[in-house]
């Protein structure tokens, strides 16, 4: 063997497996941010080979909006009944219904911003020190800022403009009580990546990520599914489309694209042409030019 | 994009008026990585501010606070991909708290990206890039003589940047040092191949990017395992099962090699070394594996795996150049947490020896402080020996970082001289 040097993906999943390891190392009671999104089910993956022959030494979370995509939970049952591993639920509806927030109005109402608070609560209330993301520096320009290991205050909020230096590979973890991390493994890879390994490693995806027919609506330039969370204007039409997604979040805000790609070589492809960042299609990022850092420094994912 | 394409970080030192921002913003723009909603996005705050065309420095705005005081508060990754090479960009700061974010993003960095205003020549800020890119010792330094355009393109004028580099740089611990010519504006030699300077027979700054040789950056030679956490299933299929975690922190690991477990001292023999279900017959650094010996001895996390034949320094007292990364000073004799690879100590700096002017490269044997952006060489010791290396042997087992257990901030970094 001549080669001593690792090719791209395979530098890639090291680094993420050795940020995994260091968490499991570091963090007393941390657990997996699953969305049923491709970025999560990477870092799920990683985590099953960082361990192995072991189980992954931590539960999975879902923040869960109740405005899914139903192929997402059934996905989600599927990988923690396959995987042996705890489920955690934070329910945006109990938050509702306990009256800690309160339903956005308006036509385009979302549960985004919402799930800040049930998240933050189910932090508190199943103690977890650290939560493992899938979030990526590429996604968006405040996440570009973003540590592997990534402190939260007492009110879970994230201060970009003083973060502890991170160097080399010598992550800090230390907290006080009551404050958290979150650790994001994948940060160096980008949406191009992502499927690149998905097709390497061959990771099974929710059906929703490949072309398929479907009814949706024309809203703010994507084809946003109809569910019976859409509230439909009187000029809006419900058509049938061939479409994918290309992130998974809520439903009532997750634009599809049109595409025949029914196959993960063929997204790959597709994703390599793409003209436009792949959050373009999420309303939720379109509400101002800083949109995600204001979310993000109150606790979100 | 092919198997054996390799991962190169770089970073980018510079302040904004040498044209960093637009430099990186042309890497992207002609490399086809940014977006057509970034780019709209871009456009219209340009037209917005008033600039004329599409201002290509934007693209590296993150933060709110950055969009509106025009400046670079932290450092910023930033990704393209070529069909020959992925890169990874660490835009680092210029002003702001310099030091600090020029060294956090140093310490991954295969290349360092020195930018020199071709009208300027060398100046004080490009001494202390350089010094920085050698202390750290990113293996491969690339000087862009930016804004070509100001000077007609001159030959002579790209040459006495050379001459004045070279005279101040032979001080520094520099392997690879190569000089390009360009504007990043115009996007001379940048991603193509200028023709306003025929004279220039290099290549261009992305080809070079392309090409340099990395894959002897990290140290094949001496093999170091740190064990991040041990494997124990308990599991019916692998109910003896005993497996050391990590990542191979250089050099390569062989089954069947003679090993030492330190600090115990205890030796064995690989047994296995698998990649999740892949069993592997070596492994070489950077690579995430687990491990397995012939014998049963005590190994946990903190620990380190060698080759016996081959084994670091295990001392209690370290040399240390320091870079001092918080707003609160040193206090005297102060003791901290030390971290280094997967171990962690307490520590105490006995001694500050000198701290380096980095304006001059002169030692000040006088001033005792670690401020804020300080580097200086002290002594450390540590409650317990740590297995180390010189960090110009090996970034890896040759790096420490020193942690406030008051604050829980990390507080200084470290290279084990």
């Amino acid at each position: 063997m001549s080669k001593y040097y690792l090719n791209y993906l395979d530098e890639l999943e090291s680094e993420a497996i050795y940020v995994l390891r260091e968490v499991a190392a570091q963090f007393q009671n941390p657990v997996i941010l699953f969305s049923g999104g491709k970025d999560s089910i990477v870092v799920t993956h990683l985590a099953k080979k960082a361990f192995y022959p072991a189980k992954i030494p931590f539960p999975l979370m879902h923040v869960d909006t109740g405005h899914n995509f139903p192929e997402t939970i059934a996905f989600r049952d599927n990988i923690i009944n396959e995987l042996g591993a705890q489920l955690i639920v934070g329910s945006v509806q109990d938050s509702i219904d306990n009256g800690r927030v309160a339903e956005e109005r308006g036509k385009n109402a979302t549960r985004n911003a919402l799930q800040i608070t049930t998240l933050l609560d189910a932090i508190e209330e199943n103690s977890i020190d650290c939560a493992i993301g899938g979030g990526r520096r590429d996604e968006e320009k405040a996440r570009a800022k973003e540590r592997f290991f990534s402190h939260r205050d007492d009110f879970g909020q994230w201060d970009p403009k003083n973060q502890r230096p991170e160097l080399w590979n010598l992550f800090n973890g230390k907290h006080f009580e009551g404050e958290h991390f979150r650790a994001f493994p994948i940060s160096n890879w980008t949406e191009m990546d992502v499927w690149n390994y998905i097709n390497r490693e061959n990771i099974s995806i929710p059906s929703l990520y490949f072309a398929h027919e479907r009814e949706v609506v024309w809203r703010q330039n994507s084809w946003i599914p109809n569910s019976e969370f859409l509230k439909l204007d009187e000029d809006e039409e419900v058509v049938l489309k061939k479409v994918r997604f290309r992130t998974l979040g809520d439903i009532t805000i997750t634009g599809g694209i049109e595409s025949d790609a029914d196959t993960v070589e063929k997204i790959a492809l597709e994703v390599s042409g793409m003209r436009q960042t792949e959050r373009g299609n999420r309303s939720d990022d379109k509400r101002s030019e800083s949109a995600m850092e204001d979310r993000k420094r109150q606790g979100y994912f | 994009m092919l198997d054996n394409n390799q991962l190169l970080r770089f970073t980018t030192a510079g302040s904004v008026d040498d044209g960093k921002s637009t430099l990186i913003g042309r890497l992207l723009y002609d490399s086809k990585s940014i977006f057509e909603d970034q780019l709209a996005a871009i456009e219209k705050t340009s037209k917005k501010k008033g600039h004329d065309g599409v201002d290509l420095a934007l693209f590296t705005d993150g933060l709110r606070d950055e969009r509106e005081q025009g400046i670079t508060i932290d450092v910023a990754y930033r990704y393209f991909t070529t069909p020959k090479r992925k890169f990874i960009i660490a835009d680092t700061p210029g002003h702001i708290q310099y030091t600090r974010n020029m060294v956090t993003g140093a310490s991954t960095a295969n290349a360092a990206i020195i930018l020199v205003d071709a009208r300027h020549g060398v100046i004080e800020q490009t001494k202390r890039h350089s010094f920085i890119a050698s202390l750290l010792q990113i293996p491969h330094i690339i000087v862009c003589i930016n804004k070509m355009d100001l000077v007609d393109f001159s030959e002579a004028a790209y040459n006495e940047v050379i001459e004045q580099f070279e005279e101040f740089s032979s001080k520094l611990l520099v392997k690879d040092v190569r000089f390009i010519p360009l504007s990043a504006l115009n996007g001379d030699n940048v991603v193509n191949r200028s023709d306003n300077m025929e004279w220039y027979q290099g290549a261009p700054l992305l080809h070079t990017l392309e090409t340099l040789h990395i894959s002897s950056d990290i140290n094949k030679i001496d093999a170091r395992f740190p064990v991040q956490t041990v494997l124990r299933p308990q599991s019916e299929s692998h109910r003896d099962y005993r497996g050391y975690a990590g990542r191979i922190a250089s050099g390569v690991l062989r089954v069947g090699d003679e090993v030492t477990a330190m600090p115990s001292g205890f030796t064995s023999s690989i047994k296995s070394i698998h990649s999740f279900t892949t069993d592997l017959k070596e492994a070489y650094a950077p690579m995430s594996v687990s491990i397995t010996l012939n014998d049963d001895i005590d190994i946990s996390r903190g620990d380190m795996i060698v080759r016996t034949n081959n084994q670091p320094e295990a001392s209690q007292d370290l040399e240390v150049m320091l870079c001092w990364l918080n707003n609160d000073e040193a206090k005297p004799r102060a003791k901290y947490l030390i971290r280094h690879t997967s171990n962690e100590e307490k520590a105490m700096i006995k001694e500050v020896v000198y701290k380096i002017d980095i304006e001059t490269l002169d030692r000040n044997f006088e001033d005792k402080s670690l401020k804020m952006n300080d580097i200086c060489r002290v002594k450390i010791r540590t409650t317990k020996p740590l297995m180390v290396d010189s960090y110009r042997d090996n970034r890896s087992t040759g790096s420490i970082i020193l942690v406030d257990d008051m604050t829980n901030e990390t507080v200084a970094a470290g290279m084990i001289v």
